[in-house]
């Protein structure tokens, strides 16, 4: 990573409650103006993560720089970066005004420069008319966005957001990811952001770190993670994916083929696996389909048993095992001309040569091998 | 059936009526007694039976000496006392809802005792911690005395104000640039101020009031409870009465502006503007 320009660099960063691991050796860095997603389920470390870069908790080692300078050991109130809470923690007993000119008071700036900022940061998030309100006073959306203009009014080198969207309803949560993005845009600054949801880091980052379990499982372009997921962890967690164990038969250099646990044989281009992935022949490995990147057709593919069919408007959703009982799940366009599957037929599944990815090892529960997204929002 | 379950109902509702307005009674009747016997025009040293109605008394309240040098007395160590006690309490209130640390536990645990334990065995236990020590009894010990039992009350009523805290207030304000001190005096201390007066108006009664205690610890000093009980066997002038009731009515007088205050800042925190 080019640390050149980087405004946030993690180095081995680790941190352990006694005997528990909550973040191990993190190390990756956020770009300037960069907006850098920490996704992952609760308990992932990303929230730690964010933390150690604020100065609310300390690393147990490695070391946290900003703007090059290591300020592992420097407190929160000395570090040039502000976090939106995710609970907003907006200061009751002031107005609008007095919450977002708190920051530039601390720092003892002159009341001209004060007011100066504060009426800034009033235009960008849209809220000249709220100065005197107290924040009881104000809607979520109003509320998160005085969260905003308080924490920004700093300049920080990064704005650091605690699931910022997580108290608002869903309609609320859509416009402010918009909101968020063009206030990002018109201030330049780099946001760092911590979700658990993968559809806002995919709509609003420019790069996502995946966590799973205290680690960083991978670093990239929403494009990329989604394409060409390092671990199984992610190609699952990001999106759904239907992976299909089963032991590499052959290899030439070109293309490899796969003998799936379900029967069939898939043949994998070149090129196309995670990078740790060995392809010698006789490796477990698990190869990652998506559901829209099957179709109905071809007599050579996935045979599979319908158990299930989803009307979703412009898709079909559709489920199925397959012998050894394996689920896989097909996004298919509905088209009026074609006779649509029901539960209980027999089709085959095909798809483009490209689409077949390989990762390393098997899942763990080998059978029931689709992760489905909405189940894990619906445990989150 | 209907009727006879409507009547037995009405019937219901008028013994809870009467048992309240009885409740009621049985709590006021003796301050009522106070105020009223203040404007009693006596014959002989007891002010107890009504003789006809003067306000000589509360024209000249302070004119027996004895009662009202012991007032002056009670109020100056109630002052003492209960700026020590609410700095004292204040800070373990903080303390123990803020973090978790080892021993929070005991604390806890002793910060009751004062509370529960008998006042007798507390009054004279330190007495006794005092002669053999040879401390003079005298103003300072009743302060220290009275310090003991007042930190628990402040920290106790101060801690349950402060429960629902959000301590992350003070994480933001520091994340803005803000040192810790500032933190605690620009944010967290002006949102537990109210409960910091209302555990600190609390303490200054109990000063005020407290017999048992200061009996134990006052050596020559007298206290207005110390100088009432001592006079009762003599005399109860009406101005005792006047005094009293002064008492009463500025307790009142701050009870109805701490009242009128918090419902004025909770409604400007929450919604008059709002149109």
């Amino acid at each position: 990573m080019d640390t050149g320009d980087s405004v946030v660099q993690l180095d081995k960063v680790r941190k352990q409650y006694g005997s528990f691991v909550a973040v191990h050796e993190a190390d990756f860095s956020i770009g300037r103006g960069e907006f850098f997603a920490m996704l992952g389920p609760s308990g992932c470390g990303k929230t730690t993560t964010l933390k150690m870069i604020a100065g609310f908790e300390e690393p147990t080692s490695g070391r946290i720089l900003l703007e090059g300078e290591d300020v592992s050991d420097v407190p929160p109130h000395k570090r040039n970066v502000n976090t939106v809470f995710q609970q907003y923690a907006l200061f009751p007993h002031m107005s609008v005004f007095d919450n977002i000119a708190f920051g530039p008071r601390s720092k003892k700036l002159n009341d001209t420069e004060v007011t100066r900022r504060v009426q800034e940061m009033l235009d960008v998030v849209r809220l000249g008319d709220f100065a005197s309100r107290r924040p009881a006073q104000l809607s979520g959306g109003q509320q998160q966005r005085v969260a905003l203009a308080r924490a920004l009014v700093n300049y920080p080198s990064a704005l650091l957001l605690d699931e910022p969207l997580a108290a608002l309803d869903l309609k609320l949560r859509e416009a402010m990811q918009i909101e968020l993005k063009r206030i990002q845009r018109e201030v330049g600054i780099t946001f760092v952001f911590v979700t658990h949801d993968q559809g806002e880091a995919l709509t609003m980052s420019d790069r996502i770190a995946v966590m799973s379990e205290g680690r960083v499982e991978q670093v990239g372009a929403p494009f990329d993670i989604y394409s060409r997921p390092e671990s199984l962890f992610v190609a699952g967690f990001i999106g759904s994916a239907n992976l299909l164990p089963g032991t590499i038969a052959s290899s030439d250099g070109g293309s490899t083929r796969v003998d799936l646990a379900g029967g069939a044989q898939v043949v994998v281009s070149a090129g196309n696996s995670a990078d740790n992935v060995s392809l010698s022949v006789g490796t477990q490995v698990t190869v990652m389909i998506r559901p829209e990147q099957l179709s109905l057709g071809a007599a050579a593919g996935l045979s599979i048993d319908v158990t299930d069919t989803v009307f979703q408007g412009a898709t079909l959703r559709l489920v199925g095992r397959m012998v050894n009982g394996t689920e896989v799940s097909a996004v298919l366009p509905v088209d009026p001309q074609r006779v649509t599957p029901a539960p209980g037929d027999s089709v085959t599944l095909s798809w483009h040569q490209s689409a077949p990815y390989l990762l390393d090892g098997w899942p763990d529960n080998a059978g029931s091998t689709t992760t489905n997204v909405d189940s894990i929002e619906a445990a989150l | 059936m209907t009727s006879a379950q409507s009547s037995r109902q009405k019937l219901g509702r008028k013994f809870i009526n009467a048992s309240a307005v009885l409740g009621l009674l049985y709590l006021f009747a003796p301050i009522v007694v106070i105020v009223l016997f203040s404007f009693n025009k006596p014959k002989g040293k007891y002010n107890i039976v009504w003789q006809g109605f003067t306000l000589d008394n509360w024209a000249n309240p302070f004119s027996k000496p004895e009662f009202t040098d012991a007032l002056i007395v009670s109020l100056q160590v109630a002052a003492v006392s209960t700026v020590c006690a609410t700095l004292l309490g204040t800070l373990i209130a903080i303390a123990l809802s803020r973090y978790r640390f080892k021993g929070s536990g005991a604390v806890n645990l002793f910060l009751v005792l004062p509370m529960t334990s008998p006042e007798i065995v507390l009054g004279s236990s330190l007495a006794t911690l005092f002669l053999a020590r040879g401390v003079e009894r005298g103003f300072m010990t009743v302060v220290i005395a009275h310090i003991m039992f007042q930190v628990s009350f402040v920290a106790v009523t101060l801690r349950a104000r402060i429960r629902g805290f959000d301590w992350a207030l003070e994480q933001a304000a520091m994340d803005l640039g803000a040192s810790p001190r500032r933190a605690f005096w620009k944010v967290t201390f002006p949102l537990i101020l109210p409960g910091i007066i209302a555990a600190s108006l609390l303490s200054f009664a109990l000063s005020i009031d407290d017999f048992i205690i200061t009996f134990f610890n006052a050596g020559s000093l007298v206290t207005f409870p110390l100088q009432v009980f001592g006079a009762s066997r003599v005399a109860i002038p009406p101005q005792l009465n006047v005094l009293a009731s002064m008492l009463l009515f500025g307790s009142i007088a701050i009870m109805v502006a701490g009242l009128i205050f918090e419902s004025r800042r909770q409604r400007a925190a929450s919604g008059s503007s709002r149109h």
